[in-house]
């Protein structure tokens, strides 16, 4: 599903440049549920990036579902990321003057769907994480762990081949955690690929995978208890 | 172009719009001050240009008066000072002399006298006149007609009086036509009753007598107090004029280069004038909107390369999403644009109603020469289109503002 080749990424700095990601290779299949741990700094919010193709890479390859990443322009890196990817913040970054379901819907608008049908198909997924009740009501009348189980619902929303998830818990206390995790968890039971970044070790043990960054390179690379209990 | 008919799309506008509802306001002020400034000037221009039009328009404006003053050059054995008069020889001899440039020539002699109807009486201007007075300044009749070159042949002691004198003299719902009329003791019979023109009128209240009995009755004998003479089509009217002042000036031994001698007003050079100050006018009205049509849709501009922003976060949100960098420079233009044709709308409505409203007061009253102030309707589309190109235009900035920031930038905004 993700296959990345010696994968290379700097940032200019004034004159100097930093250099992020030093050569990271790393193959993600259908179905898998992996968290890249690191301490900030790592480079794991970049690589999460270049991934989301929110930002593109300086040398290596990066194949997403076979395709060959290279040359993107912004609009065809928009279609895609519309049809693969689906993007959980640790912000949650709804948009604010729009209700939790006209956000779930907003990814189907930009897919090119009709506003009666998104509606519909939006309101199943709210159902799904258990917030159809709260459909018409504003981000900012919504608990935390309520926001992102609504940005979660957003990312799902297009059906995408993986989720992207950079720090899903960052900003939620350890019960919404444990809420946040169980749904991705559930998500990933469907066989849906989940990508998520994070600096707790509580949350990288629920998934499947770590993947440990350090100073742009991995250093480990190993399945959990979680997996092996499957 | 299917964007445009999205519902989704005007939902996102007005989500914004509603967002920053002050700020939408103060804008569209700006636009709609710009387009009601323009609406009104040339609406109160077009009135005027109406008004003067109205006020002209019962008078041949290829007029010229002449009349005779004191000489002020001493000349072939005559003192500066030297009152003269204007003779019906003058009048055959311009006549004849400028057959091809002349159209109309009214030799003119007036007075003042009492006029007297049974018990009533007034003071009033008395003029002798030819019938072809009424071709050179209409004349609105109420009753009856004006003078005729009978009258005029057969020297008749009749007259044409003004609606107030008519007022004045006679009782009420009396036909004044056929009563004599006293003027200095002497009956005249009442041949048509006129009304006064509201316009340029150098008249007033005359009563009309025929040229040949005024000159009978007062002894002016071959005397004329003053002419108007109105040209052909395509006559320099000035050259004329100046033709016309040399040889009168010859007829009565005057210095050519008197100045003070002969008096006289060329019409068409005086509309010239104030026709000259309405196309100013006109030109300063379309300068001033324009400029601040500009100046609306800038501001326009302006703040929403502020909301662009401050929204750099939600756009890159939607761009994570999927949205294409089209979709959000169309949103964004389509805001702009939105906004502008808004303000336009509003700004002509108010303006029209201005303009109804000051039509409304002023039509009733002549002292203010302002008639029917209205803007053309392909004006206001030109305006408007205008309007919707500049929006766009402005918009562009923007748009381009939104997007050339990475979504990863965007997103990382606080």
């Amino acid at each position: 599903m993700i296959k990345i080749e010696k994968l290379h990424k700097s940032y200019p700095i004034g004159k100097d440049s930093l250099h992020v990601l030093k050569g990271i290779d790393l193959h993600i299949k259908e179905g898998e549920f992996v968290s890249i741990m690191g301490s900030s700094g790592s480079g794991k919010s970049t690589l999460l990036n270049i991934v989301g193709l929110l930002d593109i890479h300086d040398e290596g390859d990066y194949y997403l579902n076979d395709q060959l990443i290279k040359d993107m322009n912004e609009k065809k890196s928009a279609i895609l990321r519309n049809k693969f990817l689906g993007f959980v913040f640790q912000s949650f970054n709804l948009i604010s003057y729009k209700t939790a379901l006209e956000n779930v819907a907003l990814p189907l608008y930009y897919k090119g769907m009709s506003r009666k049908e998104r509606l519909k198909v939006a309101l199943e997924y709210l159902d799904k994480v258990g917030l159809k009740d709260w459909a018409n009501h504003l981000p900012n009348e919504l608990s935390g762990g309520q926001k992102q189980r609504v940005a979660i619902a957003r990312a799902l929303v297009t059906k995408p081949k993986v989720v992207l998830a950079d720090e899903p818990t960052g900003a939620l206390d350890s019960t919404t955690t444990d809420s946040v995790m169980d749904l991705l968890k559930d998500i990933n039971d469907e066989g849906m690929t989940v990508f998520v970044i994070t600096h707790e070790e509580e949350v990288a043990e629920q998934t499947k995978r770590i993947v440990r960054l350090k100073d742009g390179v991995i250093i480990s690379d190993e399945l959990t208890k979680a997996s092996k209990a499957v | 172009m299917k964007f445009l008919f999205d519902s989704d799309t005007w939902q996102e506008i007005y989500g914004s719009i509603r967002k920053n509802k002050v700020r939408t306001v103060i804008t569209i002020i700006g636009v709609l001050w710009g387009i009601f400034l323009l609406v009104v000037l040339l609406g109160a221009a077009r009135g005027m240009e109406n008004g003067f039009n109205k006020l002209f328009g019962n008078f041949a404006t290829n007029s010229v008066f002449v009349w005779t003053q004191r000489t002020d050059t001493p000349f072939k054995g005559f003192q500066e000072g030297r009152r003269f008069r204007l003779t019906m020889n003058d009048i055959e001899v311009l006549k004849s002399e400028y057959s091809n440039e002349i159209k109309l020539l009214a030799p003119r002699n007036q007075t003042n006298n009492l006029l007297v109807h049974n018990f009533k009486s007034g003071d009033f201007r008395v003029s002798g006149d030819y019938p072809v007075l009424d071709q050179i300044q209409k004349k609105q009749l109420l009753y009856g007609r004006f003078l005729n070159d009978n009258d005029i042949l057969s020297t008749a002691k009749v007259t044409v009086i003004s609606e107030d004198m008519y007022i004045q003299l006679f009782d009420k719902g009396v036909n004044p036509i056929g009563e004599y009329l006293k003027i200095n003791s002497i009956n005249y019979k009442v041949i048509g009753v006129y009304k006064p023109s509201n316009t340029i009128d150098f008249d007033g209240d005359t009563a009309y007598i025929p040229f040949t009995t005024y000159r009978k009755v007062y002894n002016t004998a071959n005397r004329v107090d003053w002419m108007m003479i109105t040209a052909n089509e395509g006559t320099n009217i000035e050259q004329m004029e100046k033709d016309i002042l040399l040889t009168l000036k010859g007829l009565h031994k005057v210095h050519p280069e008197d100045k003070r001698a002969f008096g006289s007003v060329n019409l068409g050079k005086e509309i010239g004038k104030v026709t000259g100050f309405i196309i100013g006018m006109q030109f300063l009205t379309w300068f001033v909107g324009i400029a601040t049509l500009i100046a609306g849709v800038f501001a326009i501009g302006n703040i929403l390369l502020i909301t662009v922003k401050e929204r750099t976060k939600e756009i890159g949100i939607r761009r994570a999403l999927g949205a294409t960098p089209k979709s959000i420079r169309q949103q964004i233009i389509l805001e702009s644009v939105f906004l502008t044709t808004v303000a336009g709308m509003l700004g002509i409505i108010f303006g029209s109603l201005v303009l109804f409203l000051i039509d409304a007061a002023v039509s009733n009253n002549d002292d203010i020469p302002l008639i029917n102030p209205t803007v053309n309707i392909p004006i206001i589309f030109i305006a408007f289109a205008t309007l919707i190109v500049l929006g766009t235009m402005i918009g562009l900035i923007p748009a381009h503002m939104a997007t050339i920031v990475k979504p990863i930038e965007a997103l990382r905004e606080e």
